[in-house]
Formats: structure tokens, sequence, C-alpha cells
């Protein structure tokens, strides 16, 4: 069943794809029969998961680590035979618990930097080689960036995460302008406030019923990718 | 010509040599090379990735250190991951000129290698106690995982920092195909990309798995290139039939292009698809795809500069090296380049009827 319209043998890729909104979108890929390839920090949840999710691809790295890049994309491409839409996902929120700027540590917003911000910056780079042979091949071409609201608003207590999701979204819409020529797309998505771990860090006492399911986000964004491609 | 001695891809002072097609030569910059193709014209690139194709580990049945170096694959298929050609070489490193390296402990069939988290084991030597077939135990996963997070980059003694990944992948490096990097697309980046579209010269790519250049073995390297796979994507033969429909030629972005379209052709029409280069290209070779060839700069003798010799004389060839010595210009994967334009197509009409020394 292909709901959703997306293109037959697309290929994508996850950051952040055991948890929250990654694995929601592995989950809704891989019932739709998308080649998947995930990433994420830990190894023996990386394994569950991907025994969850037959035929996905799942590898174990941090995008903050600039060593880890390339290997990942490496094992992206090899995994998927190239790729065409690249969703960074895997989020830092900053200092745990939120922190004022003046409480938060330098090496706090470094940290949130490298993950929010770097780790997009340098994973895009390496598998923009790829996404520009798929381009050529008229097939979708398609980076997307999970920002927040906080990115926009600027919410007491939220500053190195919000500063950092705020130059990513600036960074993808100056991907999308240079990138435009060559037929890869880059969008920036709000995915809203979800009932995730990572916002369950944030704010522990929000009313989960209040969120948003990280599925419905998911089938946005995969509409989203529709939408975007060829 | 000196070695260029670091790894950078793109030095702001890289120089291009351009040989016209009436044999004229011109020095020029190499990130002017856009201004030197035409409009119409179609430069195709290599895009394949890098492998760390270099494994350091231990023969399991004398327990000594070695060095494997992936040198081959029968396929690009991203399954068919498990058997390797191979060249081995003893202790050491790259830091040691390959001419000088150990030789391997003696190589037999069902030999295990250690090498890292990856295990391997010794299918066939191929009639050089350097060169084996070898394969991986694991998932085609595992065996990817393990290439690409302990795998090093192939590299030689003219360069003595170790190599990275983002220092051999080109910027339109796709597919981890290649055993070394395919160096003339080092010439591209963002920019370069940028100015080929403004002056209406098109681009296209096709997936080379690029071998290795040298082993440091007499018998061995008369033996190179191996058979290389390569895919020759359906758009990219669409680009040059619209290419050449409008007066464009095709401008090969580096040697393993050249074997790919020309192995392409060999059978009459240009085929798309799955294909494995097997010839050679020489002198004897009638070029029936390529017009211009965009290269690093070769030292005479090597196979690269043999290859040449399809696109021009000896004797222009000669006139080419003294340029390039003359003119400072650097060689190696990292050096400077060289843009040749073979003498212009003669109608078949003519050549039937007339002696054209490169139409031959």
């Amino acid at each position: 069943m292909n709901t959703l319209n997306l293109p037959r043998d697309l290929r994508v890729a996850i950051t952040g794809g055991t948890s929250g909104l990654g694995l929601a979108l592995a989950r809704l890929f891989h019932e739709h029969g998308t080649r998947v390839a995930f990433v994420a920090r830990h190894a023996q949840r990386v394994a569950e998961v991907a025994r969850s999710l037959p035929g996905t691809h799942g590898l174990v790295g941090d995008v903050s680590r600039k060593q880890d890049i390339y290997p990942l994309a490496l094992q992206i491409t090899a995994a998927l035979d190239g790729l065409d839409v690249l969703i960074n996902n895997a989020s830092s929120l900053g200092p745990v618990p939120l922190a004022l700027l003046a409480d938060t540590e330098c090496e706090d917003l470094e940290a949130a930097l490298a993950t929010n911000l770097l780790g997009p910056f340098r994973l895009t780079k390496a598998v923009l080689g790829a996404l520009g042979a798929s381009a050529r091949d008229g097939r979708p071409a398609l980076v997307i960036n999970i920002t927040s609201d906080a990115a926009v608003t600027p919410y007491a207590g939220w500053g190195a995460y919000g500063a950092s999701k705020a130059a990513l979204q600036h960074l993808s819409r100056i991907w999308g302008e240079e990138l435009r020529d060559q037929g890869v797309k880059v969008i920036a998505v709000d995915p809203g406030d979800m009932d995730t771990p990572l916002h369950a860090l944030a704010v522990p006492d929000a009313d989960p019923a209040t969120l948003k399911r990280p599925a419905q986000a998911a089938r946005e964004i995969a509409t989203l990718i529709a939408q975007a491609s060829p | 010509m000196k070695a260029a001695t670091t790894p950078v891809q793109r030095p702001r002072d890289a120089k291009l040599l351009v040989v016209d097609a009436a044999g004229r030569l011109h020095h020029a910059a190499r990130n002017a090379l856009p201004s030197h193709l035409q409009p119409g014209d179609l430069l195709v690139a290599n895009d394949a990735a890098t492998l760390p194709a270099s494994l350091s580990g231990v023969h399991g049945p004398s327990g000594l250190p070695v060095e494997v170096r992936l040198a081959g694959r029968r396929s690009l298929a991203v399954d068919d991951v498990r058997e390797f050609t191979a060249i081995v070489f003893g202790a050491g490193d790259h830091r040691t000129r390959t001419e000088d390296r150990a030789a391997p402990p003696p190589l037999h069939s069902g030999d295990g290698l250690a090498l890292g988290p990856l295990q391997a084991e010794v299918v066939r030597t191929l009639g050089h106690p350097r060169l084996i077939t070898l394969r991986f135990s694991g998932t085609a996963d595992a065996i990817w995982s393990g290439i690409a997070r302990y795998g090093k980059p192939i590299q030689y003694a003219h360069i003595d920092a170790p190599l990275a990944l983002w220092d051999v992948w080109t910027r339109v490096a796709a597919l981890p195909v290649a055993f070394e990097p395919p160096s003339a697309g080092f010439v591209l980046d963002g920019q370069m990309l940028q100015a080929l579209r403004e002056r209406g010269v098109a681009f296209a790519t096709l997936t080379h798995a690029a071998g290795i250049s040298s082993t440091g073995d007499d018998a061995l390297d008369a033996r190179l290139p191996f058979d290389e796979p390569y895919h020759l994507p359906e758009a990219t033969l669409r680009a040059i039939a619209r290419a050449r429909a409008g007066g464009g030629r095709i401008v090969a972005l580096g040697t393993t292009v050249t074997r790919a379209l020309e192995h392409a052709a060999s059978a009459g029409a240009l085929r798309s698809g799955m294909g494995v280069a097997t010839q050679r290209i020489g002198p004897e070779t009638r070029l029936r795809v390529v017009d211009a060839l965009v290269s690093g700069t070769h030292e005479p003798g090597t196979s690269h500069h043999g290859l040449l010799r399809a696109f021009a004389s000896e004797a222009l060839l000669q006139r080419v090296d003294q340029a390039l010595e003359a003119g400072g210009y650097r060689t190696h994967e990292f050096g400077d380049s060289v843009l040749i334009e073979r003498p212009a197509r003669v109608p078949a009409r003519l050549v039937q009827t007339h002696a054209i020394p490169h139409a031959a």
C-alpha cells in the first residue's frame, strides 16, 4: 500500500533513527517499502531497531563527530545503492535540564552546534555527490533538516537549542538557493511539539495528550517528500 | 616533473596545460577550465567515491603483519561485496615506497587474514605472490561497516601525512566503488559546476571503479589496469546524444571516464547500463566517443601516459612533456592537469579516401 504516493525505489537515510521522529520515519518508510538506512549512536539500540524493521540498514555513528561522517556517508550510499533523501533529524537539546544562556556552559553550546548544525552540514556535504547523481537521473534529490519553532521564537531557556536550530534553518535556505540549479532541494521542516524522548527531556511535566504523535509528523514529512519529487 | 606532496584537491595555483586540436600548447590556470571548453560541449566525470581500500592486519598461518590493498571487484552491485582482488604487502605502510615494500608471507588458498574488525580468507592466488582473490565473511552491511570504519585510503610515499576520506572524495563522489580516487575529478567544485552551467557546457557522470595505479612490482604493474566495472546512466547517454546532435564535443574528465565510455561503445553504438572495462587504451585505439580529455599529468612510461597516445602522437606528447617540465607542473594525483583535444573528427567518407594520421 502506497497511500503517500512516494516514488518507487526511494532511498532514504535518517539520522537519529532509533527514537522519536526518526524512528517513526524509519517505520513509516519501511511500511511503504522504501529503502531505508538509519543512523544512531548506540549499537545495541541500532541492532534492535534494524531487527524490528527487516530490510532496513542500521548504521552506528555520531553525527556530531567529524570522524564519523565519511564512514557514515560511505555506508549509507553502499547500503542503499545511492541516495535520494537525507533527513537530518538527530538533535541535541544542549544543556539538560534547560538552562538560561547565562548558565549555559560554552561546551554545551558547542555540543548543540556540533549535533544540530555541523553534523547536518558535514553529512550533507559528504552525500551531495550522491544526491546530485540522483537529480541527474531524474530522481528525487532532497535534504530535509528537522528544525523547531524554537529556531524562530526566542524561548527563554532554549538558547543552545534555539540558536543551533536557527542556524540550521538559515543554512537550509542558503543550501537551497545554491543547489537549485543542480536539482537538489534542501528544506527545513518544523514538525511541531511531539511526544518524544527529546521533548520529555526539555519539558518533563508536559501532558503527552497535548503533543503531536511522531507518527503523524512522519506522515507529514513523507507527504512533503512526495510533493518534492519529480 | 616534481610530485605534488600535499593532499589539496584544488590548490589556488593549480595549472592547466591546454593542448588544442591543432597541436598548439597553452598554459592556463586550472580553475579557468570552463573557458577552455565550448558552449554545447559535454564534460563527463567519474562520480565514484573512493573506498578506504587499505586494510592492515595479520596473516593467520604465519602471524605476520600484512597490508591488504583492495584492488578489484567483479561488479558494482552493492551486495556483491564479499570477493575482491587484492594486492598484499608485508610489514610496513605507505611511507615506504611501494617498490621497496616487503613481500607478504607466502599466501595459500584458505589462509585467514584478520583485518581489524574484518575476517577474510585467501580464495586463491592469481599468478603472483602478491595478488590474490580474498573473501570476507559476514553480512554485506558488516563488511561495508568494517571497510568504512577501519580502512584507510590507499596512498603512496610522496604524501607523508595519512589521507582521510575527505581528502580523496571528489565533490561529485557518490557510490563508494573506486579503489583509488578518480583524481582528474579533483578539479571540480561547486564554483566550477556553476561556471560550466553559465558557459553552456553540459555536465554528466558515470560510475567507474577506478583501480590502483601502482603496485611497486614490474610484473604486476604490467597487468594494470585490471578489469574495472562501470555504470553508464541512461541520462548520460542522452546527454552525449544531445551534445553530439548540437555539434558539441564529449570531454572526458579522467582516464577512467575515457576507458568506460570507449568500452561502452566497443560493440558499436554506445550502450547504457553496467559493463566491465577490460580493454587497454593506447596508440592503436580508435576513439569512438571521447573528443578531449582532462587528466592529471603523468610521467612518460606509465599506463596513464600510454592512454594519452590515443589522443596525440608521440611527437606531440614529447612536446607536452617538455612543456610540463619547463612550466614547473606538478605530477601525481594532487598535481596539475592537462586538457588534450584530439584532432578534429574527420567525416567517415574522407577517412576512406585520405591518409589521416589521427584516424588510425
